[in-house]
């Protein structure tokens, strides 16, 4: 920068604390330094969620499905929020129920998503920051998990639509001639399994309600204290209770079992 | 208000010893309101004893602004919001009158970044609500306070499809910190106060108060309580010593150290830490685009900006750093490129006051959930020892002389934007305010000015909107003159492009006469769009070329501004003088190369090491 051109110099009259960086090659394109593959290289790398992997064995995360119980302020609004936020950032969302609870403020809203588990971090994070949000769990594979199907099918065989519905401890809650409509309660796989074997008869609709979910035994689901507070004495209280995760009525001071 | 007990606690105007949190960005307005009240009866409201009672919905949303500190609003009138307004008229806030609502949130959005404290802006319902967005999505991308407040059809039609109405919650939802639809005269000044403490508590951000016109206009005496967040909502400060203690062992064992600056900075007020931290432990540092001037640019320590458009020795530093301490960021993909190769070698500790910020781009190696001031602080006490990085420290110097930030001015060509850039730099102060538009113009005025002082960098950067220069200004220079700062510059860079989406606003700042100077640096072009085409597209210049521009000068001059048109060198030095001189809205027509890109360049999603420091590198 030797050869100024006069504006340059004019230039110079203001600046105290800023050099001018002009040159006047007029030749050059662009700026001036090694090229690209002249520059050192590091030698890590990271996987598309940011994790610093080694290149040699590089795994991705795969996805796993979660429930989480979200204790939500009983407002307007409210599932909008949380249902947004899902496809806003992509989430997969594959059931949402909401329900009152016991508090009339209170509501609760059971999620079922299906992703890695940075994603399955990042829903809970994200449902947190919503400021009707009171607080928000992710609940033990061995939580009482729950779904109801309303299955109407063809009446041909009613006999054999109820012994049916007998093995999956279903509920007839509507006939007529050509149709019964029965009521089914449980664990998922318990309500995939009835409506496959219902198909035998014909279905002519199915209504399914998503997961209903509850932590068991002492533990919360998702409580009114600060989370941070509770997480750890859940996590503690659970290590002593040896839940079963099996589709089973369980003897918890709920009533997991007003199904029958 | 009627409880004196909460205003005790709180921190009310009636009080000598305002909540820190609403009023310490505005140290002028305290002290106006504490002399208005101390001698208040002691039966009065809250506010000045001047200030009328509460008597309708209208009159608690002011008092509840009023309360907080607020002294400055930007809006547009409308058939909804007529009834806040008619308050508003009774009051001691000085209204801006806006030409468009885009720029209302924009003014309010720059407000907030200059005083730290919530802008607040105010639309009619429907068409005014929705010309909010792009401001209000612009401050959410860019977590700056600001809180605006729609009227509403009366909620008896809400949902009608009356008219002007618009589900101006639901809109928004996505886009603000929170929103809130007004349902009470009685509880609408408490929504107002805690949408205004929402916005600037934690993580700063935009809230919006939906406010139907039957709850505006209804009578209610009641004084809206103190400006408080919600009860749900919880602010981690410190970090868990633990975490602290973890990450300052990985800092003291490191080789290559390279603290990374974030906005969150800038916003916690948590420059000095940053600087301190830095320079005591020698650790070179290298800023986000929003963080600029959190740490002097001209510091031997500085690699100033990285990402797409950073520095090579940003990006080098970056890309080879074995202890990335960012600080107030969220790894925005235009700083990291691709992810894959982003501080590939790096342990990663990361400080943020959100924990969902934490490992949602990158993984946090020692994530610490805080303040950035506190957590630095913490660090600070934590880190006993200057990690061992004098070989890095060399090597970031030498990447500085390697990659230099110049461009070469032959004077048979026409003006290089860059040197315009570097011209107002030099001519004004370290306290000068920079707002710019979006496109060539931002990098280069981002690149090419020097940046010392937090609050003097006003852009759209997450969102990336056109025409924020101007109307940012606008809220800058409010801000600026209400912290005693008349002397300060502020000097709007804009494109062509940008310039014309929201050049409605001089008349606002004519009106107004506000000081602010608009340096049009004008190529002909939608400019970054036809260095993509030429890059990415063959050239193919599709709706980029207008091959005829207006005459900014002479349009500045019919809005009642000064206007200049610079063709050539030998007048830059004079029109940047003029403009800053002159008392009032300048506009400077800089008729720049045409041809010039904006380099160093990481594409979209490439490596940060990898920056093409010309086309053929791409």
């Amino acid at each position: 920068m030797s050869d100024e051109s006069t504006e340059n110099a004019e230039r110079e009259t203001h600046h105290d604390d800023v050099a001018p960086r002009a040159n006047t090659d007029e030749s050059r394109e662009g700026l001036a330094g090694p090229l690209p593959h002249e520059r050192p290289t590091p030698q890590g790398r990271r996987n598309k969620q940011g994790i610093r992997v080694d290149p040699e064995v590089e795994a991705e995360h795969e996805p796993r499905r979660a429930v989480i119980s979200v204790l939500v302020t009983h407002e307007p609004g409210v599932l909008s929020e949380v249902s947004s936020l899902f496809s806003r950032r992509q989430f997969n969302i594959e059931s949402l129920t909401v329900g009152a609870t016991n508090d009339p403020d209170r509501a609760r809203i059971t999620v079922v998503t299906e992703e890695p588990d940075p994603g399955i971090d990042q829903v809970e994070k994200q449902l947190r920051k919503l400021i009707p949000v009171i607080s928000v769990r992710e609940l033990d594979p061995d939580a009482v998990r729950r779904e109801l199907a309303i299955v109407k099918v063809d009446a041909e065989n009613p006999s054999e639509v109820a012994a049916v519905a007998d093995m999956y401890d279903a509920r007839t809650v509507d006939a007529s001639q050509s149709t019964v409509t029965v009521e089914v309660t449980g664990s998922r796989q318990k309500i995939e399994g009835a409506i496959d074997t219902f198909g035998q008869f014909g279905i002519r609709e199915v209504t399914r309600t998503g997961t209903a979910a509850q932590a068991r035994g002492t533990n919360r689901t998702a409580g009114t204290a600060s989370e941070t507070a509770t997480t750890e004495a859940v996590e503690a209280a659970h290590a002593t209770d040896g839940g079963e995760p099996v589709d089973e009525p369980d003897a918890t001071n709920d009533t997991d079992t007003d199904h029958q | 208000m009627t409880d004196p007990t909460e205003t005790a606690t709180d921190g009310g105007a009636a009080i000598p010893d305002p909540d820190a949190t609403t009023t310490d960005a505005d140290p002028d307005s305290t002290a106006e309101t504490d002399a208005e009240s101390t001698p208040a009866d002691e039966e009065s409201t809250a506010g000045s004893p001047a200030k009328a009672p509460v008597r309708t919905g209208a009159d608690s949303v002011v008092r509840a602004l009023e309360n907080a500190g607020v002294e400055h609003l930007f809006g547009v009138q409308g058939g909804a919001i007529m009834p806040v307004y008619d308050s508003v008229y009774d009051s001691e806030m000085r209204h801006y009158m806006m030409g468009h609502e885009q720029a209302a949130a924009h003014a309010a959005d720059a407000y907030g970044i200059v005083s730290g404290s919530p802008g607040v802006c105010l639309a009619t319902s429907g068409p005014g609500a929705t010309n909010l967005v792009t401001g209000i999505a612009d401050a959410n991308m860019d977590s700056d306070p600001m809180v605006a407040l729609t009227g509403q059809v009366p909620t008896e039609f809400v949902g009608n499809d009356a008219f002007q109405e618009t589900d101006t919650t639901g809109v928004t939802a996505p886009i603000t910190k929170d929103n809130t639809f007004a349902s009470s005269p009685e509880s609408v000044g408490d929504d107002v106060g805690e949408a205004f403490a929402l916005a600037e508590t934690g993580r700063p951000g935009p809230t919006l108060v939906d406010l139907p016109k039957d709850v505006t206009q209804a009578d209610t005496d009641r004084e809206p309580g103190p400006a408080r967040p919600p009860d749900t909502y919880h602010v981690h400060e410190h970090a868990e010593d633990d975490a602290v203690a973890a990450a300052a062992e990985a800092i003291e064992t490191a080789n290559k150290p390279l603290l990374l600056v974030g906005g969150g900075v800038i916003k916690g007020a948590a420059s000095e830490q940053a600087r301190e931290f830095a320079m005591d432990y020698e650790i070179p540092v290298v800023t986000t685009m929003p963080a600029m001037g959190a740490f002097p640019e001209d510091h031997e320590l500085s690699l100033e900006m990285g990402g797409m458009h950073g520095t090579g020795f940003a990006n080098m530093a970056l890309t080879h750093t074995d202890c990335l301490i960012a600080v107030g960021c969220r790894f925005d993909d235009r700083l990291t490129g691709g992810i894959e190769t982003f501080a590939p070698d790096a342990e990663v500790v990361h400080v943020d006051i959100d924990p969902a910020e934490i490992s949602k781009n990158v993984q946090a190696d020692y994530p610490l959930i805080g303040d950035a001031g506190t957590v630095l602080e913490q660090l600070q006490d934590a880190v006993t020892e200057t990690p061992p990085a004098t070989k890095w420290r060399a090597t970031c110097k030498q990447w500085q002389s390697e990659y230099p930030m110049d461009y070469a001015a032959p004077e048979d060509e026409p003006v290089k934007p860059q040197f315009v850039v570097e011209a107002y730099d030099a001519a004004t102060g370290d306290d000068a305010i920079v707002t710019t538009g979006v496109g060539q113009h931002q990098m280069w005025a981002a690149q090419y000015w020097t940046y010392t002082e937090p609050r003097t960098w006003v852009s759209s950067h997450g969102l990336g909107t056109m025409g924020y220069g101007l109307p940012a200004a606008i809220g800058a220079r409010v801000a600026a003159d209400a912290e005693g700062k008349e002397d300060a510059a502020v000097v709007a860079f804009e494109g062509d492009g940008s310039f014309l989406m929201t050049m409605q606003e001089l008349a606002v700042a004519v009106r107004e006469n506000l000081d602010v100077t608009v340096a049009v640096l004008n190529n002909e072009y939608i400019g970054m769009v036809r260095q993509w085409q030429d890059a990415f597209f063959d050239g193919r210049h599709s709706a980029s070329e207008y091959g005829w521009c207006p005459d900014f000068a002479k349009l500045a001059e019919a809005f009642g501004a000064k206007g200049i048109t610079v063709e050539d060198y030998d007048e830059v030095a004079d029109a940047v003088e003029d403009s800053l001189a002159y008392d009032g809205p300048a506009v400077v027509d800089f008729r720049v190369d045409p041809e010039e890109n904006v380099y160093p360049m990481v594409p979209s999603g490439g490596d940060n090491g990898q920056f093409a420091l010309e086309a053929d590198q791409l």
